[in-house]
Parts: structure tokens; C-alpha cells; sequence
């Protein structure tokens, strides 16, 4: 079993073997399963993912009204063919947006590691393979290689909000992303931590403040940044760029950040964005209650 | 570890909108519902940290009161949930409360009828993980790194043996076992941590033994 990203990638290079064969490998012995039960799990959990990017292109709004419809106005700008960034990158972020607003909407999704981050791993997933053409394999290991970057993350830091802010979730999302962008795009094992290692990096000391205390403000739109930078991250590593603090350090950093980071900036809705006057007033009208009644 | 499978990571299939306040509340509520064995009359939910903060807005309360009615975490009904308990004739009560826990996303709940009461209190670590610390007033001394079966028993000679010999039975190693009771002879409580992965087929022959009132897994 490999306890960090370092050993992952030595396990991965002295078999000659890609991070999602360690990942399925590792499953098979721990689960004591089948190849073939690995893949139909998680081939269920890629079929939830589309329908909910199918869902939420269509356009859906959550019960608080505070979210929904940005992923069908990015579909439609990318269609008007304009965009600055590129279409590919603003595919992914408009699928990102996407599964987010079904999330936020308390629809159907799979968790990739958290729910409030759900969008990054299947967004980006669901605009590469455009270009990539993968076959329904290739994508189940997009999904492994991401899960094994995660489970380091989970071991060995967090990906729980509450515990260790929104660089745990959407962060930990991101890096998990580029990753698997970078093993899909033909990318070596040490190429997929250099991604992971140069998107966590920029993820760092992002706080979790949910205005209202809801999945969805900031939450979608860090979703759409996360796929973004995971996507700019793949590309990066893929050119041959290096991280100069290793995957595991970086990853180390973000735990450390996360211990020290006050209670407010971590999903109480207590402080940043949650505490601004606009985001109070929201919280109030949602809940219906005065301003001045709340201590 | 205490993440052990890929699925912990790409998984679960759940309801929105978040993973440690919705579907780890709901499997809080499954495995409290699967401990005291049967649907209760009455559940009294007490949220602690940010699970008091911010249930309200997660749906922290509905995805419990659908794991108390038995619902799977990406089961629809969640959303309805606080409606179909009124109708199943199932009172609800929500604390929230101000007392500082370990950790941030912590809740107590309280089962009953008329046959009995169950106290149980759950921690959601990320990502729908889910670890429970008590049970009825027992701490769990769970390590969280293996696998992991609760067994509440009758005290009384015989009940440890005829447990660890269902084990053997199943090849299970056992790592870690722990034996506590409230009073002689009164209800007991075993936890055991195995290296192997628990089949259901083990859990069903465990509830089938005389001293056995319930049996259920906790971390695999």
C-alpha cells in the first residue's frame, strides 16, 4: 500500500505501470475484488457524473435561488465564440459549474473527494476527453489516477472543509484533476505529481466560507477555478515544468496551513466572504430572520 | 489510514450538497438506526461545531432523519425526510449546541420507543467518512486503521467465546478487541478490529447468537 505520493510514483516506475494501475491493483487487494467489480463500481460513479453535467447544462437553480444557470451562460459564450481562454479550458469550467449547481440544487452527484468540490474531477474529465478522445476505460482511469492522489491527501492531510478549509476540498479536487489530466494526456507518473504538486500549491490557504452556510457561495465558482488551474497545472507539468518542493511537502504545507486556520475560515460561516454585509443580508433573507436578531 | 478504498475518495453516490454535513450525516443516522435494530418512535439530534453552524443550509437534519428512516445516501427521499417521519409517526427533536468537541462535525443522537433507548455520537471526517466515539455511554476506542465490528451483547459467560469462534470460522484475524459493560450482567459492548475485509454473511451469523442483540460493521 503506498502511504505518499513518492511512493506512489517509485511503485508506479518500477513496474512500468501508470498511478491507475497501482490504484485499481491496490483496490482489488484491499476490497479483495475483482478487476472487473473495481471497474463497474466506479463505472457506475462516471455515469452518475454525466448525468449530473448533462443535468446542470440544462440549466437547474438551487432552492436558495443563490445558484444556478452560470454553466448554461458559459456553454453559451464559449458558442459565440469569443472567449479569451480558450474553449477547451472554459469547457471544463462551465461542466465544473455544472455539477456544482446540481450539488447545490441537493441533486445527484459523486463525491470527488467531497461533495463541494464535485465539480473539478468530472469537469475536466468531461471537456479533455473532446480532445482526447479516451475510450469508457481511459476514463474510469482518469477516475482511478485521481482517486489515488486523493487518498494520499485524505491519509495524510484532509479533504474535509470543516477541518482543514477549502484548499482541502476544492484544492485537494484540483490537484487530484491534474493529475489524471496529465496521465490521460500520455504524461509519465512524476509528471502527474509535478501537476498535482503545482496546483495544490496555488490552492493553498483558500478558506472555507460559505455564505449562509450553504454549498454554493463561493463554492461553485472555486469549483470553476479549480478546474481551471488544475488544467493550466496538466499543461504546465506536460511541457516538462517542475514543482521545487515536492508533492508531499506541498501536500504537508496544506495540512499545516489548515491546523492553523481559525474556526471561522473554516465552514462555520462565521468569516470571510459568509460575514461580509452582503453576505449576511443574504443569510438572513434565506432564513428569514432580522439581522439585528441574530447574536 | 484511515482512508482505506478508492470509492472513500470517488465515491459516495449521494444527494447535494455536501459530503461531511449531508451524506456523512445521513450514514450517522443509517448506522444509529442500524445499532438500535429497528425504526424508533423518537430520535433527539444534538449538533455540535459546525454541524450547528451550518446544518440548516446542508440539509444536515433531513439527511440524518433519512439515515434514522433507513435511506442510502443518494436515496431522493432525503430531501423529503423531516415530511415522511412526521407521517411515519417518528418525533424529531434538533438541539443546537454551543459545547466545544474535538472535532468540528459532531452529533449525538438519541433513539427510542417503548422497548428501549439508544445514545450513540458521530464524527464526520471528510468526504462521507464517518467514524462513531460512543456508544451508550461507551467510548469507542476505535483506531480507525482496520476494519472494525461492533457487537452489543448480553454479560454473561460464554459471549466473548462464542463471538471470537464465529470469527475463527471466517478466517478473520482479530487485531484489537475490547470488552466493556455497564453494569454485571446488564447490556455489553464488543469492539473488534480485524485485518480482513468483513463479509455480510459474518455480520448475519454473529446477530444469529443467543447472547447477540446486535452487530454491526463500523469502519471497513
Amino acid at each position: 500500500m503506498f502511504r505518499n505520493v513518492a511512493e506512489l510514483v517509485e511503485l508506479a516506475k518500477t513496474h512500468n505501470k501508470k498511478i491507475s494501475d497501482i490504484m485499481i491493483e491496490q483496490e482489488m487487494e484491499v476490497r479483495n475484488k475483482t478487476r472487473e467489480e473495481v471497474f463497474d463500481t466506479m463505472d457506475k460513479n462516471l455515469t452518475v457524473m454525466e448525468e449530473a453535467v448533462e443535468r446542470g447544462l440544462k440549466g437547474v437553480k438551487s432552492h436558495s435561488g443563490l445558484t444556478g444557470g452560470d454553466a448554461v451562460l458559459i456553454q453559451n459564450y464559449i458558442a459565440s465564440g469569443k472567449s479569451l481562454s480558450g474553449e477547451l479550458l472554459l469547457d471544463a469550467v462551465s461542466k465544473a459549474v455544472a455539477t456544482n449547481e446540481v450539488n447545490a440544487a441537493m441533486g445527484t452527484i459523486c463525491a470527488t473527494p467531497t461533495a463541494g468540490s464535485a465539480g473539478v474531477v468530472p469537469g475536466t474529465l468531461f471537456a479533455v476527453q473532446n480532445k482526447l478522445n479516451p475510450t469508457r476505460e481511459e476514463k474510469l482511469r482518469f477516475l482511478f489516477t485521481s482517486g489515488a492522489f486523493g487518498f494520499v491527501v485524505a491519509n495524510n492531510a484532509s479533504i474535509s472543509g470543516a477541518a482543514g478549509g477549502c484548499q482541502a476540498e476544492v484544492g485537494s479536487a484540483a490537484g487530484m484533476a491534474a493529475a489524471a489530466i496529465t496521465e490521460m494526456a500520455g504524461g509519465t507518473p512524476a509528471q502527474c505529481a509535478e501537476a498535482m504538486a503545482i496546483t495544490l500549491k496555488n490552492m493553498l490557504g483558500l478558506v472555507c466560507d460559505p455564505v449562509a452556510g450553504l454549498v454554493e457561495v463561493p463554492c461553485v465558482k472555486r469549483n470553476a477555478m479549480g478546474a481551471a488551474n488544475a488544467m493550466v497545472a496538466a499543461d504546465m507539468a506536460l511541457a516538462g515544468v517542475t514543482s521545487r518542493i515536492p508533492c508531499d511537502e506541498v501536500i504537508d504545507a496544506m495540512y499545516k496551513i489548515g491546523q492553523t486556520m481559525p474556526v471561522a475560515l473554516r465552514e462555520t460561516a462565521q468569516g470571510g466572504l459568509a460575514a461580509t454585509p452582503t453576505g449576511r443580508e443574504l443569510e438572513a433573507k434565506i432564513f428569514g430572520f432580522s439581522l439585528d436578531k441574530k447574536s | 489510514m484511515k482512508y482505506k478504498s478508492v470509492f472513500d475518495i470517488i465515491g459516495p453516490v449521494m444527494i447535494g450538497p455536501s459530503s461531511s454535513h449531508t451524506a456523512g450525516a445521513a450514514r450517522i443516522g443509517k448506522m444509529a438506526r442500524e445499532l438500535f435494530g429497528r425504526e424508533p418512535e423518537w430520535a433527539n439530534l444534538s449538533f455540535y461545531g459546525s454541524f450547528a453552524k451550518t446544518y440548516k443550509g446542508h440539509g444536515t437534519d433531513v439527511a440524518m432523519i433519512g439515515g434514522i428512516m433507513d435511506f442510502e445516501t443518494d436515496d431522493e427521499r432525503i430531501i423529503e425526510a423531516k415530511k415522511i417521519a412526521r407521517d411515519r409517526g417518528i418525533r424529531i427533536k434538533i438541539r443546537e449546541e454551543e459545547a466545544l468537541t474535538d472535532h468540528p462535525n459532531t452529533a449525538r443522537i438519541k433513539l427510542g420507543d417503548k422497548d428501549g433507548e439508544m445514545e450513540l455520537v458521530g464524527i464526520s471526517i471528510g468526504g462521507g467518512k464517518i467514524e462513531i466515539i460512543e456508544l451508550n455511554g461507551f467510548e469507542l476506542s476505535l483506531t480507525g486503521h482496520h476494519p472494525a465490528i461492533l457487537v452489543v451483547h448480553e454479560d454473561r459467560f460464554g459471549a466473548v467465546a462464542a463471538v471470537s469462534t464465529v470469527l475463527a470460522r471466517h478466517k478473520m484475524n482479530i487485531g484489537k478487541m475490547d470488552v466493556s459493560r455497564q453494569d454485571v450482567g446488564k447490556m455489553a459492548l464488543m469492539t473488534i478490529e480485524v485485518d480482513q475485509h468483513i463479509e455480510d454473511a459474518l455480520l448475519t451469523e454473529l446477530k444469529a447468537l443467543p447472547e447477540v442483540t446486535q452487530v454491526t460493521k463500523i469502519t471497513d
